[in-house]
């Protein structure tokens, strides 16, 4: 097989497009971190979660692909960007972090990684005796109208008590400053 | 590419990224920012123990979707305190927030 043709293998490009989702996912998360301009943090938000949908792709479910970039990308980036520029001062860059804590930030954060790491590697995985291989979207709906009834329910009045109080929040804070 | 083992280091780089972001972060928005991708790293287990393991691959799935609805609850009510916030203090800066303190 030439190299060309074994470019267009399938194999070879699923590996060449798992390695691109990786970094999108984690320049992403690099961008959205370091700045000092928070601007550029969304933005770096935005593509690492545009990574992660494609992570989803790979674990074989394009519906929750679809929607974390619908709920994620569209839903949750979008009112960070308006919060940003409806408050007039908030692009202001901060002043920097001093060195000691970024190292005691630094130290913190890979000591998490490395006991999930532990974790991770220490215990043998087993897969279920008994898998059944219904991935479809119809079998998902009826869960979430029969068993999962109940929390499905409860998370909608979560999302309307949250949307509410968010506008209360709001509103009282500007009717205390006037 | 095609082992549990993958995906979980995945998920776990993307959590450590999240903490580190939090601590490191003086910013309210960049906390907030932080957050999400640690809710984001804890679905990327929930969906990858689906694939390998789990006796049923919708229980996970639908976990993923209830983890997106509350994180956007979240996002909704972080932003409002933000806002809150900003107006009372004039800043975002994490550690002018002290008027609680005695």
């Amino acid at each position: 097989m030439s190299p060309l043709q074994n470019l267009f293998d399938p194999q070879v490009l699923a590996e060449v497009g798992f390695a691109g989702t990786l970094i999108l996912t984690f320049g992403g998360a690099v961008i959205a971190i370091f700045p000092r301009n928070i601007l550029y943090s969304v933005l770096g938000l935005a593509l690492s979660l545009t990574g992660v949908a494609g992570v989803f792709l790979y674990l074989g479910s394009p519906f929750i692909a679809l929607m974390e970039i619908l709920i994620y990308v569209g839903g949750i980036c979008i009112p960070i960007v308006f919060a940003i520029m409806l408050s007039k001062p908030l692009h202001l860059t901060l002043p920097k972090r001093h060195l000691p804590k970024l190292g005691l930030a630094l130290a913190a954060a890979l000591t998490v990684f490395v006991i999930l790491n532990s974790i991770i590697f220490k215990t043998p995985w087993q897969r279920a005796a008994v898998t059944n291989d219904d991935w479809s979207i119809t079998s998902l709906g009826i869960y979430l109208l029969t068993r999962y009834e109940l929390v499905f329910e409860v998370i909608s009045l979560v999302l309307l008590a949250a949307i509410m109080g968010a506008i209360i929040i709001a509103e009282y804070s500007r009717r205390s400053q006037s | 590419m095609n082992s549990l083992h993958t995906y979980l280091v995945v998920a776990a780089l993307l959590f450590t990224l999240g903490v580190f972001g939090l601590l490191q972060r003086r910013s309210l928005i960049g906390m907030l920012i932080s957050i999400e991708l640690m809710l984001n790293a804890a679905s990327i287990n929930f969906m990858a123990f689906n694939r390998f393991l789990a006796p049923d691959p919708l229980i996970g799935q639908i976990y993923t979707l209830f983890i997106m609805g509350i994180a956007a609850a979240e996002a909704a009510i972080a932003l409002s305190i933000i806002v809150a916030v900003f107006r009372s203090l004039s800043s975002i800066d994490i550690e002018r927030a002290q008027k609680l303190r005695g």
